[in-house]
Order: structure tokens, then sequence, then C-alpha cells
């Protein structure tokens, strides 16, 4: 399935929770009220500019007004007024949006360079990049990072929120229909920060179900299918291209069986060198790369690792 | 207009006598001279990275280059540009003429901030070479502690900056309160002078926090001491309330010069006494007061309370509501007034134009809901692109063409002047209403790669950096053939009231030749006696 096209629906993506219709409706509120008020300036700018435009017959002001005291208290206590409409508008969504409801369904969410961890603790399940739950349910994120501040952004539910190392944030949403829908990193965190994506599968109950039992192993899938998949799912295609060129980390094009030279020595990638490298990234650095890689560790399965080595035999 | 002292310009002569100087009009010269440089810096980044954004992937520069890029334009155009702009060189440059003193109050030390500046500019310069900052000009921590870019170098540079700042602060609330010349009393003076008051406190009561968050910054990532990363037992959201407290204050540092030039321009361009000007003038200062206590805005999805955050909103619109009423002040000048429309007033115009769409994005942003979907994405950088460059560069080149024939005794071309006004115009709403497009359909800032379907969107505001680009280089030629080619500017070319046109063109050295006495108001216009 793909994911949501987040152009093509008037200023925004089209929401995918009944929570949206808050802030949307607010942003249109101001819009018009701005449209309004900016023709009324355009125009009496416009205005002003025939009608007073100097001329031989207007050579000096004819007026020198500096005060018009009914004026000067309208403009300032209508903006007033219109403000603070806004501001409690805003404010009151804004709590409904930060207070989950009791009986919502925990996940917790991980950020680290460059992608996104999600455990079901409920059920015992984690997964990278792609993360599934039910719909009509609400589901609420308890969020950390594991090295720089991350931000986790869902344009069609209309949540964001801060993902910072050593302390717990949160956000909760309710998905009101199916579909696939995009996340995005939003707070700056280096070379990778505009790969570290992720989707939201909302789906029904049964299927949620379902794909906790199956969805989250690679099934019976034959081995280099399942690698490129984790290669895509689990984000290892932001550092190592299979094309040759250099990223952040190194390309995966012919490095099955090559020497890898680092710091220490030289090294052959074969399959231990490999796995090494997903459990422990750091162990053997190859030279003039930065140890930035996350371990994989408790993330990938056993039959995941395999899948990954037998996928990057396959780039020749 | 000869007399006994000569011209500033070339009065002593030599370049010695141009480094050595203590004349505040010379030394606010050397500053337009820097602050453009550096405009034209940081312009060149911004083209370069807006050209990487044409197609999604890789065109010309990797990730990091790309990163590298945004955060050295807006390092330069804050740190270097922006916020010495207009104070230190139309400020330094007229803030003593238009309050008929002969100097500013301390003339040594306003070279030294101007040699300080420089200092500080070779650091902030030098970190390009020595692997250029990749932490976006906000230096967030905890990356900006673990990145192998020269971030220490980069913030002893802004450290530095802001010492000239501070000096340039403290050197203007002096000046404006002791140098007045006889009968120039607070409400008579003009209400660029107002304007530069309310900065100054700001200059010298806020870049005193930043200074020390930075040095903080540089102590962490030097010798280790915990405070803001995690690792080490700091919090690093701390970092971004010690950042904002300073860099919010610094958005009206920015933009607060800007509205004292919106008052000049209105006033001489209309042969209109301003409408409301105490108002005008008070509100400069409660601005520059109310800016303290809203920086929590930048902070409303990083996990500070709900209550914290509910304050910060509240203030926020509290304080856009006298900026606005700013805007109807000007406006309602116009009201019988006797219109030129000549190229200063064509940048009041666009003036009002791009603030006012600064200011309605502004209160959507101010609102807690909205703010939460827009946070750090292109809806914010076309924000803050339409206040900043919208507001403060069209107003300062609004003040540059105004005072222009005054500063260098020559006029430019109005022909061309009107064309790069256009171009300016034009270009910029190209590049960043497209923005404000892209930011509410999700687009996130600071990304080096994106998704297809926003390509059109990005392709079309890359185009019209193009045409901005273009309006900057008419600009360019014509200013500089105004320089040497361009015709004899009259004392009063617009037929200005204040002080400064009173005097001779080029301004003589000690800018008087017998000190004035003020009489009436700054915009007396159609009283048969005005002022002096």
């Amino acid at each position: 399935m793909k994911t949501e096209k987040l152009v093509g629906h008037g200023w925004f993506p089209q929401a995918a929770t009944d929570a949206a219709s808050g802030p949307d409706s607010l942003f249109y509120f101001i819009y018009i009220l701005s449209i309004i008020l900016f023709i009324g300036i355009l125009f009496a700018l416009g205005y002003f500019l025939v009608k007073y435009k100097r001329s031989p017959k207007n050579m000096q002001a004819t007026g020198q007004l500096i005060h018009h005291p009914l004026l000067e208290v309208a403009w300032t206590v209508i903006p007033f007024i219109l403000v603070m409409i806004i501001f409690a508008w805003g404010y009151r969504d804004f709590l409904k949006m930060s207070i989950p409801p009791v009986d919502a369904m925990e996940l917790r969410i991980t950020g680290k360079k460059w992608l996104w961890q999600i455990e079901y603790p409920r059920y015992g399940v984690k997964t990278v990049g792609e993360f599934v739950v039910p719909v009509d349910t609400p589901i609420k994120l308890i969020m950390s990072s594991e090295d720089v501040i991350h931000s986790f952004f869902l344009p069609n539910f209309r949540v964001k929120r801060d993902v910072i190392p050593n302390r717990y944030t949160r956000i909760w949403f309710q998905a009101n229909r199916e579909g696939v829908f995009q996340v995005f990193c939003t707070e700056y965190c280096g070379a990778g920060h505009s790969e570290m994506l992720a989707t939201l599968r909302v789906v029904s109950n049964e299927e949620f179900k379902e794909w906790l039992k199956v969805g989250s192993s690679g099934g019976d899938i034959p081995l280099p299918q399942l690698g490129e998949k984790v290669y895509t799912k689990y984000a290892c295609n932001t550092c190592h291209s299979i094309d040759g060129k250099t990223g952040v980390g190194p390309t995966w094009k012919g490095l099955y069986g090559a020497n890898r030279v680092t710091e220490s020595g030289s090294v052959k990638a074969d399959d231990n060198y490999i796995r090494e490298s997903i459990i422990n990234p750091n162990a053997k650095l190859v030279k003039g790369y930065s140890p930035v890689m996350p371990s994989f560790a408790g993330l990938l399965s056993d039959r995941e690792i395999d899948a990954v080595i037998e996928f990057i035999k396959a780039q020749k | 207009m000869s007399n006994e002292h000569g011209n500033y310009l070339t009065n002593p002569k030599g370049i010695w006598s141009w480094l050595t100087t203590v004349d505040h009009k010379r030394i606010g010269l050397m500053y337009l001279l820097f602050v453009a440089i550096s405009f034209a810096l940081g312009g060149i980044f911004a083209m370069l990275l807006r050209l990487e954004l044409f197609f999604p992937g890789q065109q010309f520069f990797t990730a990091k280059e790309y990163n590298q890029l945004f955060t050295l334009h807006g390092a330069v155009m804050v740190f270097l540009f922006i916020i010495p702009s207009i104070p230190a060189t139309l400020g330094n440059f007229f803030l003593p003429i238009m309050i008929g003193a002969k100097d500013v109050a301390f003339p040594k030390l306003n070279l030294a901030s101007l040699y300080i500046y420089v200092f500080g500019a070779i650091f902030c310069l030098a970190s390009i070479f020595l692997g250029a900052v990749d932490t976006g000009w906000t230096f967030y921590t905890p990356y900006s502690t673990t990145t192998d870019t020269s971030v220490v170098t980069m913030t002893m540079g802004a450290f530095i900056l802001g010492f000239s700042s501070i000096l340039t602060g403290v050197n203007f609330i002096v000046t404006i309160h002791k140098m007045r010349t006889k009968g120039m009393g607070w409400f008579r003076m003009p209400l660029f002078v107002w304007s530069l008051y309310a900065t100054a406190v700001i200059q010298v009561l806020a870049t005193p926090v930043l200074g020390i968050t930075l040095f903080l910054l540089i102590l962490e990532t030097t010798v280790g001491v915990g405070i803001f990363d995690p690792v080490l037992g700091g919090d690093p959201v701390l970092f971004q309330h010690f950042f904002w407290f300073y860099s919010h204050p610094a958005v009206y540092i920015m933009i607060l010069p800007a509205m004292g030039i919106m008052s000049e321009l209105v006033t001489t361009f209309c042969k209109r006494n301003i409408f409301g000007y105490r108002f005008v003038a008070y509100s400069s200062i409660a601005i520059a007061i109310i800016a303290f206590l809203v920086w929590g805005h930048h902070l409303f999805v990083s996990g500070q309370s709900d209550y914290a955050a509910m304050i910060f909103s509240l203030l926020t619109f509290l304080v856009g509501i006298p900026s606005g009423i700013k805007v109807f002040n000007w406006m309602a000048t116009m009201y019988q007034g006797s219109i030129e429309l000549k190229t200063p007033f064509l940048y009041f115009l666009s003036f009002i134009f791009l603030f006012s769409i600064g200011g309605f994005t502004g209160i959507m942003l101010a609102s807690l809901s909205l703010d939460v979907y827009f946070h750090d994405t292109y809806f914010v950088v076309a924000h803050f692109h339409y206040v900043m460059m919208g507001g403060t560069v069209i107003a300062f080149l609004g003040g540059l063409h105004y005072w222009w024939p005054k500063m260098f005794g020559k006029m430019y071309s109005e022909f061309w002047a009107r064309i790069a006004c256009l171009f300016i115009f034009v270009g910029f709403n190209m590049v960043f209403f497209t923005q404000f497009l892209l930011g509410a359909k999700g687009m996130p800032r600071r990304y080096y790669n994106y998704l297809d379907q926003f390509q059109p969107l990005h392709a079309f505001s890359t185009v019209g950096t193009w045409v901005l680009g273009a309006g900057f280089f008419i600009m360019l030629f014509y200013m500089l053939h105004s320089l040497f080619r361009g015709q004899r500017a009259p004392q009063n070319p617009w037929g200005g009231l204040t002080l400064e046109w009173q005097t001779s063109t080029p301004p003589s050295v000690h800018n008087f030749d017998e000190t004035p006495i003020v009489t009436g108001g700054p915009y007396d216009y159609g009283k048969e006696d005005a002022h002096v």
C-alpha cells in the first residue's frame, strides 16, 4: 500500500482524525479574517495613493489629522477581542490534544539517528520504520531519544512533539479511517534528518490482531527478498547505498568478501564481520567513517540478520 | 555646500584617517560596507541551498554540505547582517544628527564596537574553513555538542559579536539621554530615534544572556562541564530556554529600527505629521519590554508544561497588537497627505504588504493548536522571512534609498531603483509565499531530501530566488553608478523636516555649522515655521 499523498487537499493534508477539526477550523477562521483585513488594507492604500497623489493641485497635505479617538479605540479593542478568541480557541484544542484518554493503547517510540523504533509493550512486539495501529482506538505514544533531539510529526493527525534524550514526552491520537500515513522527523538531527521517515498504517481491529501474530516477523519470504525489505524498513538505505555511492556509511555494492580497512588493520567482510557490524557497529569501524550507526541488537531477528547478509551478498 | 570643515567623506583624506576615525558617520559607512558584504555572502548561501532543493535527492551537494549551507546562511544573516544592519549603519549615521549632536556620546567606544564586530566576523568566517558548522544557526544541544564541526569557533564569533552589539546599545542610550540639542525634548525626537532607543535597551539587557549561553556551550564542548548534554547530566531543553531568552528579543532588535524607518518615510513622502506620535513612540518601548516574556513560544512542542505554553501564547498575542496598531497609524498618516511615490515610498508600501502577511501568519503561529502543526515546517520559515526580510530588510532598503543622497551627496537612478524594487518584491513573494503552501502541507524545514510530491513547489521557490537575486544585482549596479557618476544631491531632496535634512550634503565633519535649536515637533508639516 502506498503512503497517502500530503498535497492536493487544499491547505492541509487530508485529516485522519476527528481532532483535526479543531486546528483546521481555527486556521480557516484566522485565514478568512486575515483576508478581509488584508483586502481592507490594500484597498485603503490604493485609495490613498490615488486620491492623495502629489500633483500641482496637491503639493501640500490638505489635513494634518493626528488623532481620532474613536478610530484608535476601535483598532485597538477589536483586534484585542479577536486575538483573545483565537488564543482561547487554540489553547482549548491544544489541551485536548495534550491529554490522552486513560484507556489509550500505549506505544513506546524511540528516536535515534536516523530511524524510528516502535514497541508495543502490551504485545511484546517491536518494529522499525513502520508501525501499525487499529482504527478508532486512542493511541498514546511515549517517546524518548537515544542521542540528539528528534521530533515526531504526523501531518494527517496534526500532532507533533519533540523526542528528547533522558526525558519522556507523549502525544496521542485516534485515527478515524484506515490508510497509510507519513511520519516525519521535524527536529534537525544531522546528515540523515530528511531520511528519518516512517509510516503509520491504520488498519481494522481484525487486521491489527493478525498483524501482531505474523506481520512483525518475516514469515516465509525467501532470505534475499526479506533482506531487501529489512534494508528499507529499518532505514539501512538512509546511510548505505546499493549503487556504489558513498553515504554516511559505506555502500553495500561489492561489499561482501571485500577487504575492509579499519583503524587497527584490515578485515574481510564475511558473514561474521557483517553480523558483528550489525550487532556492534563500532567494533571494526571502516576508516573514514564516523561511529554513528546504532546497534541493531534485539531489533533484528536472527533470520532477518541472515537475510541482510544474503541481500548484501547479492549486491555485486 | 562647503563649509569651514568640509564634508566628512573627504576630510581628512586617506585610508588611515578612516581606520582611526571616531566620526559616527564614517563608522556607520564602514559598518554599511561590512553588513552589505555579509548580506551578499548569506544570500549566496541561500541561493546555493535553494538550487540543491530544485529536485529531491542529491544534486550538487551532499547532505552534510547542505546542512552546512543552511546553517551558514542563518548564522551569517542573523549575527553578521540583520542584528547590526539598521542600528549600526543608518542608526550610527543619523541618530546623532537627528538629535542635533556632533557625535555619539562615546565616539571611541563606537569605533571599538566596529573593530569588535570585525574581530567576531573573522571568527565566524574562519569557522567556515575549519569544518563549517552543521547545527542550524540555533546550535541546539545535544546535537551541537556532539557534531564534529567547528561549533566552538562559530559560537565564539557570535559571543564576540555580542559585545559589539552591547556597546553600540550603551552608546545609543547615553547619546539619546545626554546629547540632545537645545529644545530637543523626548517628544520632539524623530520616531526613528525612539525605535533605536528601544532597540538599544534590548541589546543591552538581552545580549549578555546569549553570551552566557554560548559560553556555557563552549565550556561543555571543550571541558565537558555537564549543562545541556544529558550524557553529562545536563538538560538539552535548558539550552533552548536560554537561547530564545535572547533570540526572541533579538527579533525585536531586528524589527524595531525598521519600524522607526517606516515612520520617517511615511511622514516625509506624504508631507504629513505622524498619526499618533505618542502611541508609536511608547509602543516601541512596550514591545521592547514584552519581548522579554514570549520566548517560550519557540518551545510549544518541546515538552514544556501546558500552563507555561498557555502563558507564552497569551503574551505573544499581546505583543502582536502594538505592531498591528503601528501599521494602522502609518496608514492613517497617508490620509489627506500629499503622497510622492519615490523609491523609498515604494519600499514603505512593500513593507506594509509583506509585514501584514508576516503578522497574520504570526497570529496563526501564536495559536497553540496550530503551532503544534506548523512548528518546524516551511510555514515557520516563510513566516519569519516575511517579518525579517519582508519587514527589516525591506525597511532597511527603504531607509538606504531615503538617506543615500544625504550620506554620499549623490542621487541614484530613480528608474532602475524602481525596477529593482519590483524585482525584489515579486521575487520575494515567489520564494516565500510558496513556502507557506509547502509548510501547510507538512514539509519539514532543514530537509536535504524531500518527498517527490513537493517538487513543483520547491522548484518554483528556487526560481523566485533568481528573480530576487537579479533585483539585488540591479541595485548593486545603480548604487555603484551613483557613487561614481551620480548627480549631485540637493541638501533636502525629499523635503524632510528632521534635522539631518537641514544640514549640508554630505554633512560636514561636525554635522552642523551652528548647533541647531529645536522649536517644534519633528513632523510639523503644514506649519509655516516648522522647526529649527
